[in-house]
């Protein structure tokens, strides 16, 4: 997902309330759109790395279907940082959702902005 | 382009084939493999692994897409025509030929026994024959009939052996007669053969040599097996495996020579009689004799390989290498050269400890110069080291080469001529050549010169060459260390280090991963866990595995089991009340474990403190289900209920898990201590066991269960407490400095150079002088142990972590939904869920 078109930024926490290299889980949603339809809530896993930067991926880790990955050992694989699920173990970049041990399969991944020491997750 | 046809599908005749595609890069032979099996060649050496569970893919010898090699199975060759240069097969197929290549191997030599023929008697040799043992095996052990399911095995050579191994396995008593007067008589001498005999016994197999079998008779639907000392054996299998005779029978009726003995007569070519047609392997009749092992059939396709691309390779039954190393029945047996001191003036040199169980020979040349040959029993770790020394001088007194505590040989003894592999004919000059273009590793040498692929005997010995060339083996954790798991244990205690990112910086590369981090997290948890310093403190929380993290068990459905600790197995009646009211308020699914505790299912991350809170109430704390750490000790009643039992086995079982509860190790750690020799706590298959004697208790070490199921051995036996629980505190603290990132105790104690003898030597006589050292380790782990639960129910800070979602603390995961399944919330599905 691109930035700027269109994003509708939920507030999630404040940024401290991340610690560093451990993930936390965010439930958004569910929303009605403009149109009057419903939209499915959506969890999200949210990230701060050693150099403090945030990134939020999908938390449901799609090779066991559970809502986990918020909970795996986060990395760096050659320079790229990462987690790992903490079932199956596969690791997810978290720069994109590309599942590094398995190129077929990807989570969403999602802008995150900084206002005010909030985090907002943009959707 | 000139037609071979190879008949025969087996390992030789598809060494063959690959020897000589291998060498034909202009490609002048087309091949052709006949084959009476209907299966693609496979391991027969490894066949018993196939009761173990191997199964035939894995077992298949792999081939590749070549369109010069056409294979047709299950249609045997009929008829040969050698004039004609033609074969037919059974279904009527005619395939002429410019060379042909027999490669029949040889069948089952099953003695002329009346009732050999009945329902219930099998050979061994193929994997139709071990699916038909199985099947037979199974319907005895599944019948109804009371009584015990037994097996006769005819032979008592190597095959009879694997096969009475085979047997036990599939639940049956297995008896061997052996006709001579002892086991394993073609590659063990008088000496061996006795040692061998005392040490199958004791893996409680019956022996009878110096008898025959003389009837087989049927008895209702199971046999009776009659012997010529007038004993009769009842049986619910018989297996006949008495040696193998050629198949010849094909070339018989062609015209062609065969040996006074069987086998097709070839020359030092491995040619008949008619030029254009060669036989190898087990079929073949080299110079008038036979060959029934594998490396002296490779040995012949390779000759023949080069003969029919015009090259001069040839051979005399001297080349062929006749030795043979395994493991019968978790006794080493290795034969190897002249064993049986046939050549003129030799000498045997015997090192005879009917203690230690070990037998030792070594057969050298009247001027005792050169090694000739030798047979090793109930320790054959010497043989990769002495066999290619066969035909080469002597490094050192022979004596000193197989006594206990001699010369331990170098990869330098070897000259480069030395045959290191013999299934594969590579020389150490080969092997040393590899290693200095760049084959730096055991995986590398076997790619690049198939050394150690064949029985892998060779392998302990590319690892010396390896360490002789200078060549590091990598050890490294993964990406960020280029360390070991032990390197950087001395590491962090060497320098001090107490967190992950110092260590990394100054050591490592980048921010670490899945494995590194639980690797040291558990490092740091044994150096310095306890009251101080909790496991999800600070920096040290980020590198715990979710388990670890959440102090409960993850499972696949995101939810958590958590086990509270009960020592020893033993619970009050209050107790259990509690446990029961906590599963019932939070609905918890409730299952008894193995380790005689109880595990409470599918607990959300954010019911997990005040499931921890209720349960400390009651007087519980972790169990640490959760940790590579201490599980349980699993105890029987002992002495205080049972009538058989003599010491209090519960009572050492508790004082063991209190102490060692909440260890940080590289693996689960398990333990069980029993009460008398009937063994009910099953404590030899836990990773330290212990059972009591009249006179004490014996501590066994390195068992396990899960996918490679070990027993553990003997340490040390009739000690009393206080002497078993130092002994304990050294063997638990030297596995936790030492073993290899999640290497359970087994595998860590064979990885240490000498086995257990080393690990006898360090903890209990202490040859490296540490044992004061490791005691004050695991006193200082005994005095700082603290309940990991009750550190997060006192600490805010990190209760915070235990909440569903950040912007919805008290939220449940909306993706977890139960089902009722035999009254109990079970996960939506759940496989092998009833309708």
């Amino acid at each position: 997902m691109t930035a700027g078109v269109d994003l509708r930024w939920e507030t999630v926490c404040r940024y401290d309330r991340l610690q560093p290299e451990r993930g936390v889980a965010a439930l958004l949603g569910p929303w009605r759109s403009d149109s009057g339809a419903s939209l499915d809530a959506v969890q999200v896993a949210l990230f701060r790395t050693h150099d403090g930067a945030v990134h939020a991926i999908g938390n449901i880790d799609p090779f066991s279907g559970a809502a986990v990955l918020s909970r795996g050992i986060v990395g760096d694989r050659r320079g790229v940082p990462t987690v790992a699920s903490p079932v199956y173990k596969q690791v997810f970049s978290l720069l994109d959702g590309q599942c590094l041990d398995d190129q077929d399969v990807t989570v969403a991944s999602y802008p995150v902005r900084v206002v005010d020491e909030w985090l907002q997750v943009g959707l | 382009m000139r037609d071979l046809i190879v008949v025969g599908a087996g390992m030789v005749g598809h060494r063959l084939v690959q020897a000589l595609r291998d060498r034909d890069t202009s490609g002048t032979w087309r091949i052709t493999v006949l084959g009476e099996e209907s299966r693609p060649a496979y391991d027969r050496v490894a066949l018993s692994s196939y009761v173990d569970g191997v199964s035939a893919e894995q077992l298949t010898l792999p081939t590749d897409d070549d369109p010069l090699v056409v294979r047709h199975l299950g249609d045997p060759v009929v008829a040969l025509d050698p004039a004609g240069r033609v074969v037919r097969t059974a279904s009527g197929r005619e395939h002429s030929y410019d060379a042909l290549v027999l490669a029949l191997g040889s069948v089952p030599f099953v003695p002329p026994v009346p009732g050999r023929e009945l329902a219930g008697c099998f050979v061994y040799r193929t994997l139709d024959d071990l699916d038909a043992i199985m099947a037979a095996a199974g319907r005895a052990v599944t019948s109804d009939r009371p009584g015990r399911r037994s097996a006769v095995v005819v032979g008592g050579g190597l095959l009879g052996l694997e096969a009475a191994r085979a047997l036990r396995l599939l639940g049956l008593s297995p008896q061997v007669v052996e006709i001579a007067p002892r086991l394993m008589s073609v590659q063990v001498d008088e000496g061996g053969g006795a040692l061998l005999r005392r040490l199958v016994e004791s893996e409680s197999l019956a022996v009878r040599c110096g008898v025959a079998v003389t009837a087989i008779e049927a008895d209702r639907d199971r046999l009776v097996a009659k012997l010529s000392d007038g004993v009769e054996l009842d049986a619910d299998v018989v297996v006949f495996s008495a040696g193998i005779r050629p198949v010849d029978g094909l070339a018989r009726a062609a015209g062609l020579p065969v040996g006074e003995r069987g086998g097709v007569l070839v020359n030092g070519h491995c040619r008949t009689d008619d030029p254009q047609i060669w036989a190898i392997g087990e079929c073949a009749a080299l110079q008038g004799r036979t060959y029934g092992l594998v490396a002296p059939g490779y040995a012949m396709a390779e000759v023949v390989a080069d003969r029919l691309l015009g090259g001069p390779a040839t051979m005399t039954p001297a080349d062929l290498d006749m030795s043979t190393q395994l493991k019968m029945l978790g006794v080493d047996v290795a034969s190897f050269g002249d064993a049986h001191a046939t050549t003129a003036g030799a000498l045997e040199v015997v090192v005879n400890d009917p203690v230690a169980g070990t037998y030792a020979k070594l057969v050298v040349s009247d001027d005792a110069s050169t090694l000739l040959g030798g047979v090793l029993v109930g320790d054959a770790s010497r043989y990769a080291m002495l066999r290619p020394l066969v035909g080469l001088a002597l490094p050192a007194d022979p004596v000193a080469l197989i006594a206990p505590g001699g010369v331990e040989l170098g990869a330098d003894a070897l000259p480069a001529t030395a045959q290191v592999c013999s299934c594969h004919a590579v020389t150490k000059g080969a092997l040393s050549a590899a290693i200095s273009v760049g084959a730096h590793d055991v995986p590398a040498l076997k790619a690049c010169t198939k050394a150690g692929t064949g029985c892998g005997s060779c392998v302990p010995l590319l690892k010396k060459l390896l360490a002789q060339a200078g060549v590091e083996q990598s050890t490294a954790l993964c990406e960020h260390f280029a360390h070991s798991r032990a390197e950087l244990f001395e590491i962090v205690v060497g320098a001090g280090i107490r967190t992950f990112s110092e260590l990394v910086a100054r050591h490592g590369t980048g921010r670490g991963c899945d494995i590194c981090k639980p690797a040291v997290a558990s490092i740091l948890a044994s150096l310095g866990g306890g009251r101080d310093r909790h496991i999800l403190d600070g920096e040290q929380a980020a590198l715990q595995d979710t388990n670890d993290h959440f102090l409960a068990n993850l499972q696949r459905n995101g939810t958590y089991s958590v086990v509270p600790r009960i020592p020893g197995g033993e619970v009050t009646p209050e107790g259990l009340i509690a446990i029961g009211e906590v599963a019932r308020d939070f609905e918890l699914y409730t299952k008894i474990t193995g380790g005689q505790r109880i595990d409470l299912f599918g607990a959300r991350v954010e019911q997990l403190p005040a499931i921890w809170q209720r349960l400390v109430d009651a007087g519980f704390e972790s169990g640490h289900a959760y940790g590579k750490a201490l599980r349980t000790v699993k105890s029987c009643v002992g002495s205080t209920w049972c009538r058989y039992g003599v010491q209090d086995s519960v009572g050492l079982a508790v004082a063991l898990e209190l102490r060692y509860r909440g260890l940080r190790s590289p693996h689960k750690l398990k333990s069980g201590v029993s009460g008398c020799a009937r063994e009910c706590a099953e404590a030899r298959s836990k990773d330290f066991g212990i059972i009591a004697t009249e006179n004490g208790w014996n501590l066994y070490v390195g068992g396990n269960g899960g996918f490679t199921p070990r027993h553990a051995e003997l340490l040390v036996s009739d000690v009393d407490t206080d002497m078993l629980i130092r002994l304990i505190d050294r063997y638990l603290m030297f596995y936790i400095r030492t073993a290899d990132r999640l290497q359970r105790t087994a595998p860590w104690i064979e990885s240490l150079d000498g086995g257990l003898e080393h690990l006898r030597a360090v903890i209990v006589e202490d040859s490296l002088g540490i044992c004061a050292d490791l005691e004050a380790a695991m006193e200082q782990h005994v005095a700082g142990y603290a309940d990991e639960w009750r550190g997060v129910l006192d600490d805010p800070s990190k209760l915070a972590r235990f909440v569903s979602f950040v912007n919805a603390p008290d939220a449940p995961d909306p993706t977890i939904t139960f089902v009722t399944e035999r009254g109990q919330p079970v996960p939506v599905g759940m496989p092998g869920m009833r309708p």
